[in-house]
């Protein structure tokens, strides 16, 4: 019998290969089930291709706005759907071929196929069962196969599948999910969207750019649910200055399909009732972890709500089997799940790393205009129980965002008055996505708004807000 | 252009030392290799040289300061040419502010010569102006000095909770103290130190009597106060820190050295002799004492250990700490391969490391480090004692004075020349069957000691 592996990775996704790196940097004898495509749904069907067709739609966007910058563009501006869906997957496959590579060099072996777990230690792996979707990426060679392998410890890291609505099950043609909505063969002219969680907003973002008519339908009273009431407020206001219509506390209660349209009927929380057609409806109502077929039930893994029960360095109530990432529960994000992933090879090493804290876990959603946040918002924070100072400050301050041409947003902070804690940042505007992350560190080497004032911030950036909006906190703001 | 003499580090782990001397005054003339100052830090005390010429402008640093940071500005040096009243003036101004706190008020006394707890005190340079009125957080300092790494946040919210910020212990990377830790401590979680019992409601930090309450308890007047020295500092720290740390467990041997004592004449009346008369070696029992220790440990390799919180580290070598007393406390420096040096080659080396012990010039790396170690009161008359674990050992032997004693040997008692012995160990690392397997190894060379010779 082959040598026991020391960790066994059930998911090739973002979760299960960083998790699978570092535990080959630690000395350990590591391998990866993965039935589809390395990389899982971030690199080939979510994050990353997402970010390549929002990357088109942005440049649509100044494209159409030349004029304000003094440019002429001769002719009008037109896009091949093909093009843009072309250019989507081919970096996505770039990068999964780059898994490949990282799995190769880091000498992890990767068995292709479906793992189910037989008995702590041992996993079953078969032929891929899942029809995969297609256009798939090609499979890495020098794969093993089928078979069975022993492995001391066994970490759960399959991810999610998109939440399915009773009768208004996605058809692949008419109802989408994010899959067929990444790999569309004509943009369509209008659109429903349900859900305005990352996924929902995304899309009817970059439909909206590219010229749909784009409806959203959102359950809860507020878009962006999880992100600050202000902050998601402010980003709606934009939205619908770009035509988007948005429904808030409306459901979907049922979709007729057409031959090549989709009517649907929504409620508001007041009973209202109103009738919305279009080409395509995207259903983004959330994911579900995959925890089926995997032998957790036999083994009496613990979920709940669809999700593996794990405590903060990943362990499941049965010794020897771990979960991490989106299969472990929410927030549902691939940053979330490599990090789940590290420390829970760490803590198998005997190193002792500090549990998941997820009030450091930050949320980018790369709408136009973006949305960033990290730690607490500010109800949430009065919530806690805690008494907040809260610092604002608007783009219209900034010269950097100014010089852009870009100046609508909003940095805010939230800070506990007691001690000086930065519970929460929260921010809407140009390239927040890629500024949320000085916070992060701020968090997590736990400053005070102290340090953080003391801090210098390169001018002339759109960095200088966070600094101002700290400032502002406490009274101190310069450019209000 | 005028050279800046910054504060050497003399170990690499050093973060900090006391200036104790300036053996130059401003407006003398510099060669290189002349000794400018002495450094004074935990147990040693080293020279700088200047490694340029001209004329000690400034001195920035006065004697006598104790905790100047590593690569801190102590004076400055004018090359030949240049005025070395007109750099005073200049790098007064230009004096570094590598600290951004505010100075301490002007009128604090220059320098002190006292080493004071919360002196991250550098003496600011008399140019440096006003006191801000609300001094950022100072950097937490703890008991002896040490800089404790905590992040801002838990160190407020330790502040607030009247929580000394030392006594916490940290999870974070490489040690550092976080917020967690700090709301561990604040729900209860034990402090570094001894904590007595839990008081009603929040448990509030033990700490020792304050130096005020004990000297009330005498009348003025009636004692003399000498501030402690760094020296004097690091033994209570670090004997405080062993004895309530280490489960210390105590075996004791007699050992009968008749043939020990025979052996080392007659080793001695061997010793070749200089021209001037002198010998080559003389063997002490000491020097024998930390041989067969060695030889003990390598014996018993089990017995040769640290402990550290997720390892056990087992030695290759015997390295034996010997206690040597001097002027002011003492200091261990390590008999580095014990096992493999010969008695004469200990005993060479034992003179050397006593010499420049009470001299304060051992370096670091003499005194650091070891498995086990020796500390002999015999020379005094002490029957026989128990010694204080002197970490990373796992064990130390206090030897007691030689004394003839009456023994039984076959029915009968006989005089016989018997050395106590009694091993203080660490029962994390060595458990009391094993410990005494040590002790009756040592035992045994001790008693039959031509087994050290070959």
């Amino acid at each position: 019998m082959a040598e026991a592996y020391d960790i066994l990775i059930i998911g090739g996704g973002p979760g299960g290969y960083v998790c699978a790196i570092r535990a080959a940097q630690l000395g350990l004898k590591t391998a990866v089930v993965e039935r589809e495509h390395l990389g899982g749904i971030c690199l080939n069907w979510g994050c990353i291709p997402t970010k390549a067709l929002l990357r088109t739609a942005e440049i649509f966007h100044y494209a159409n706005r030349a004029k304000d910058y003094g440019l002429t563009l001769e002719g009008k501006m037109s896009f091949d759907p093909a093009a843009v869906v072309k250019r989507s997957r081919g970096v996505s496959g770039q990068l999964n071929a780059g898994v490949g590579f990282l799995m190769k060099k880091n000498k992890i072996d990767v068995i292709w196929g479906e793992a189910s777990v037989t008995k702590p230690g041992e996993v079953k792996v078969s032929a891929p069962n899942k029809q995969a979707v297609l256009p798939q990426h090609p499979q890495p060679k020098g794969t093993l196969g089928e078979g069975t392998y022993q492995a001391k410890n066994i970490i759960v890291a399959t991810g999610a599948r998109p939440r399915v609505l009773p009768g208004i099950e996605p058809d692949g043609k008419l109802i989408w999910t994010y899959f067929e909505a990444m790999k569309p063969d004509t943009f369509p002219k209008s659109l429903i969207v349900m859900g305005s969680g990352a996924i929902g907003i995304e899309f009817a973002s970059f439909y909206r750019t590219m010229g749909a008519e784009v409806t959203v339908v959102e359950l809860l009273p507020q878009v962006l649910p999880v992100e600050d009431a202000e902050i998601a407020g402010l980003a709606r206001k934009r939205f619908e200055k770009q035509g988007m219509k948005i429904l808030t506390a409306t459901k979907v209660t049922k979709v007729e399909k057409g031959a090549d349209s989709v009517t649907a009927t929504v409620e508001d929380d007041k009973g209202n009732k109103q009738t919305l057609k279009a080409d395509r409806i995207i259903s983004a109502v959330g994911v579900v972890g995959n925890i089926e077929n995997l032998g957790l039930e036999k083994l009496g893994v613990k979920t709940d709500r669809g999700c593996v029960v794990i405590d903060g360095l990943g362990r499941t109530n049965v010794p020897g089997i771990y979960a991490i990432g989106d299969v472990a529960g929410p927030p549902m994000l691939a940053h979330k799940a490599e990090h789940e992933g590290v420390i829970c090879v760490e803590a198998i090493k005997g190193l002792k790393p500090h549990p998941m804290d997820k009030l450091k876990i930050p949320g980018c959603t790369y709408c136009h205009p973006q949305i960033a946040s990290v730690g607490l918002t500010e109800a949430k924070a009065k919530e806690a129980g805690y008494t907040v100072k809260v610092g604002r400050f608007p783009f219209v301050g900034n010269g950097k965002a100014i010089a852009l041409g870009e100046p609508e947003g909003l940095v805010k902070t939230v800070f506990d008055a007691k001690t000086g804690r930065l519970l929460g940042a929260h921010m809407v505007g140009a390239e927040v996505t890629e500024l949320i992350q000085g916070y992060v560190v701020a968090m997590n080497l736990e400053t005070t708004e102290e340090e953080l004032m003391h801090t210098v911030f390169p001018h002339p950036t759109l960095s200088e807000m966070m600094h101002e909006s700290v400032l502002d906190a406490y009274g101190r703001a310069i450019h209000t | 252009m005028p050279v800046n003499i910054l504060m050497p580090a003399l170990s690499p782990t050093m973060e900090k030392g006391n200036l104790a001397k300036w053996l130059k005054k401003e407006g003398d003339t510099i060669k290189s290799g002349d000794v400018l100052a002495e450094i004074e830090t935990d147990k040693a005390t080293m020279e700088v040289e200047a490694i340029d010429e001209g004329i000690l402008a400034r001195i920035v640093v006065p004697e006598g300061t104790s905790d100047v940071p590593v690569n801190d500005l102590i004076a400055i040096i004018a090359s030949e040419g240049e005025d070395p009243k007109a750099i005073k003036a200049e790098s007064g101004k230009a004096a570094p502010a590598r600290k951004q706190e505010p100075a301490p008020a002007p009128e604090m006394p220059k320098a002190e010569p006292k080493a004071e707890p919360k002196s991250d005190a550098q003496p600011a340079p008399p140019a440096v102006a006003a006191p801000a009125a609300a001094a950022p957080a100072a950097p937490a300092a703890s008991h002896d000095g040490d800089r404790v790494f905590a992040s801002p946040l838990a160190r407020r919210v330790a502040s607030q909770a009247g929580i000394d910020i030392s006594r916490v212990t940290g999870s974070g990377p490489h040690g550092r103290i976080v917020l967690a830790d700090v709301e561990a401590a604040k729900s209860g979680a034990p402090l570094a130190a001894p904590a007595a019992a839990p008081a009603a409601g929040k448990p509030a930090p033990i700490a020792p009597p304050s130096d005020d309450k004990i000297k009330a308890l005498f009348e003025p007047g009636s004692y003399e106060e000498v501030p402690h020295d760094n020296m004097r500092k690091v033994i209570a720290r670090r004997l405080t820190e062993a004895k309530s740390t280490i489960p210390h467990f105590y075996l004791t041997m007699d050992c009968e050295i008749d043939a020990l004592l025979k052996l080392r004449a007659e080793i001695n009346a061997a010793a070749p002799h200089d021209k001037d008369g002198k010998p080559a070696y003389k063997v002490s029992v000491n020097d024998m004492v930390i041989k067969a220790l060695a030889l003990a440990l390598a014996r018993v390799p089990e017995a040769n250990v640290s402990w550290t919180e997720n390892a056990m580290l087992k030695h290759k070598h015997a390295d034996v700490g010997v206690a040597v007393s001097i002027p002011g406390g003492l200091i261990t420096p390590v008999v580095r391969q014990a096992e493999t040096k010969s008695l004469s080659a200990i005993s060479n080396e034992m003179k050397d490391f006593a010499a420049r012990a009470k001299a304060r010039k051992l370096k670091p790396e003499e005194y650091q480090g070891g498995s086990s170690a020796v500390s002999n009161l015999g020379m005094f008359g002490v029957k026989d004692f128990a010694a204080v674990i002197n970490p990373p050992h796992a064990t130390i032997l206090a030897v007691g004075a030689g004394e003839s004693r009456a023994v039984v040997k076959g029915g009968q008692v006989v005089a016989a020349t018997v050395m106590s012995c009694t091993l203080s160990t660490d029962h994390r690392a060595v458990d009391g069957a094993l410990g005494a397997e040590l002790l009756a190894a040592f035992k045994r060379l001790i008693e039959k000691p031509m087994a050290m010779l070959v």
